[in-house]
C-alpha cells in the first residue's frame, strides 16, 4: 500500500535554512546539509529545497549545499525557488535533484512546464501554487507570495497538469506561517480538479493538523511543513506513530 | 570493479553516490572495454523504455552485456534499466528488450484501480515472494522502498522476487540467474535501499531466483 509522505521543506538563503511566517521575518535556522541528514534519520520521506538567493553568488552557494546534500542523502530530494529555464532544470538536476519545483518561472513562461516535461519526464516536474482567496476567489500569486498575478488557481493548476506537471504542491498563503492547520478546502478544490499527486504545504501546526488533513481528504499524497519540524515542535518518528495509530499509512 | 554502465540516460549522480556511502568502489562508464572487464554490472535507467534500448543498441552495449550476463557477471537492472532486460515493453508502441526475463512490460493502468493516481509515485512495501534471495538478505518483508513508474514488469513467472501493492501487485524485483533487477529506485529508498545495494555487491550471482 502506498504511503502518505512527510515532506520537510528547507528555504535556503545564503547557505543557511530559514523560514518566515507570511514569508516575512526570515529567521536563521540551521545549517541544510546537517538538517538534511538530521531528517533523513529520523524518516523524513522526501526533502524539499528552496533557493530564496537573491544574488548569483547565493545561487551559487545553493548549487554546492545541495551537492553535498545528495552526496549523502538517499531519499527523493525536490528543489525549488529560481527555476525558470530549462537550463535551470539541468543545473539543479546536475547536482542531484530528483524533482524540480517551478512557480513564478511557469507563470511567466507557461510553456516551462512542457519543455521540462518533455526532456525530463513528467514525473521531475513539479507546479508549486502560492494561493490566496481575493474577495472569494482563488488567486495565484507570484514571487514569493507578494505579487497578485489575477489567475484562477484551480484552472491554472490544470493547464499544469496538461502540459506535463506531474506533481502539484499547493501552498496556501492564508494559513502559512498561521500552524492553524492545513486548508481543507483548498486542497479539495485542487485534489477534486487534477489526478496527479497533490501535496499540501501551509499551516501545519500540530499533530493532529496532519491527522485532520489526510483523513478529511484521502487524495491528498504528502505534507510539507517547515518551521514546526525546524524548530523540533513536531517530531517526525512521533507524527508518524500517531498517524499510524489513525490507520493511516505511513512508511 | 562494478560498472555502472552509463548509455546517455538519466543523472547517475545519486546512484554513484550511493555506492561511495557503502564503501563499494564503482565507474561509471560507457566503454565497452571497461565493461568488458566488470565483476558487476549495473543498469540504470529514466524516462522512455525506446530512447533508452534505442540508445543502448546504438551503442553496441546491448550485445555486450547479454554477453557479460552469459558468464555469469552479476546484473543489476533499476527502473527502467530493469524493464529492458525482459523480452518486450508495450510504452508507446511494442519494443524488444533484452530479453535475458521472461515477461514483459505494461503499462499499470491495465490492472490498477482507475481512481488511482499514475505514475505510481511515492513509498510502498515489499511483499516477498518465496525464499529470500541473496540479494535482499538484509532486507524484511514490509520495508518500504520509492518508486516512480506508469509501467511493469507482467508474466514474469519463478523470477519473482518481490510484489508491491497498489490495489494490484505490482512487480517490484526480479531475479534469475546472475540477473536481478529493482522497478523501485535502491539509490533513493534510504538505508533499506542501501542494504539492497550491498546485497548485490556481496552477491556472486548464484543461489535464488533459479
Amino acid at each position: 500500500m502506498i504511503t502518505k509522505r512527510i515532506i520537510p521543506c528547507l528555504d535556503v538563503r545564503d547557505g543557511r535554512v530559514v523560514k518566515g511566517t507570511n514569508f516575512e521575518d526570515l529567521r536563521d535556522v540551521s545549517h541544510p546539509a546537517a538538517l538534511a541528514r538530521y531528517y533523513s534519520d529520523v524518516g523524513a520521506d522526501e526533502l524539499v529545497f528552496y533557493d530564496i538567493a537573491a544574488s548569483a553568488q547565493g545561487r551559487a552557494l545553493f548549487t554546492d549545499i545541495l551537492t553535498e546534500v545528495a552526496r549523502t542523502i538517499f531519499i527523493p530530494l525536490t528543489v525549488g525557488g529560481g527555476i525558470r529555464t530549462v537550463a535551470d532544470f539541468d543545473r539543479v538536476l546536475g547536482c542531484g535533484a530528483d524533482k524540480v519545483s517551478v512557480n513564478s518561472g511557469a507563470i511567466d513562461d507557461p510553456s516551462l512546464i512542457e519543455q521540462a516535461a518533455r526532456r525530463y519526464g513528467d514525473q521531475c516536474v513539479v507546479l508549486s501554487v502560492d494561493i490566496k482567496r481575493v474577495d472569494g476567489v482563488f488567486r495565484v500569486f507570484s514571487k514569493g507570495g507578494r505579487v497578485n498575478t489575477g489567475l484562477e488557481a484551480i484552472e491554472w493548476i490544470r493547464r499544469g497538469v496538461d502540459s506535463g506537471a506531474g506533481e502539484i504542491v499547493v501552498n496556501s498563503i492564508d494559513t502559512d506561517g498561521v500552524k492553524g492547520g492545513f486548508d481543507l478546502p483548498m486542497l479539495r478544490a485542487v485534489t477534486d480538479a487534477v489526478s496527479v499527486p497533490v501535496i499540501a504545504s501551509g499551516g501545519a501546526g500540530s499533530i493532529e493538523d496532519f491527522i485532520r488533513l489526510f483523513e478529511d481528504n484521502p487524495k491528498v499524497d504528502a505534507g510539507l511543513a517547515a518551521s514546526v519540524f525546524h524548530f523540533g515542535e513536531i517530531e517526525i518518528p512521533d507524527l508518524k506513530a500517531e498517524l499510524k495509530k489513525h490507520h493511516i499509512h505511513v512508511r | 570493479m562494478t560498472v555502472i554502465v552509463d548509455y546517455g540516460v538519466g543523472n547517475l549522480f545519486s546512484l554513484q553516490s550511493s555506492f561511495s556511502a557503502i564503501g563499494e568502489p564503482v565507474c561509471v562508464s560507457a566503454d565497452p572495454s571497461v565493461i568488458a572487464r566488470a565483476t558487476r554490472l549495473i543498469l540504470p535507467g529514466v524516462g522512455a523504455f525506446e530512447d533508452a534500448i534505442g540508445k543502448l543498441r546504438a551503442t553496441g552495449l546491448d550485445a555486450l552485456i547479454v554477453a557479460r550476463v552469459r558468464d555469469g557477471v552479476p546484473l543489476l537492472g533499476i527502473c527502467l534499466g530493469m524493464q529492458m532486460l525482459f523480452e518486450r515493453s508495450y510504452e508507446y508502441g511494442v519494443h524488444e528488450g533484452l530479453g535475458l526475463l521472461r515477461g514483459e512490460v505494461r503499462p499499470i493502468a491495465e490492472v490498477i484501480d482507475p481512481s488511482l493516481k499514475i505514475p505510481h509515485i511515492g513509498w510502498n512495501s515489499l511483499c516477498m515472494q518465496g525464499e529470500k534471495h541473496p540479494v535482499f538478505r538484509y532486507i524484511n518483508d514490509g520495508d518500504c522502498v520509492y518508486f516512480v513508474h506508469s509501467y511493469a514488469a507482467f508474466g514474469v513467472e519463478d523470477a519473482l522476487i518481490a510484489n508491491t501493492e497498489y490495489s494490484a501487485p505490482l512487480t517490484a524485483a526480479v531475479a534469475k540467474g546472475c540477473v536481478c533487477g529493482c522497478q523501485f529506485h535502491p539509490e533513493k529508498s534510504g538505508r533499506v535501499g542501501l542494504a539492497i545495494l550491498r546485497g548485490f555487491c556481496e552477491w556472486d550471482g548464484t543461489g535464488g531466483g533459479v
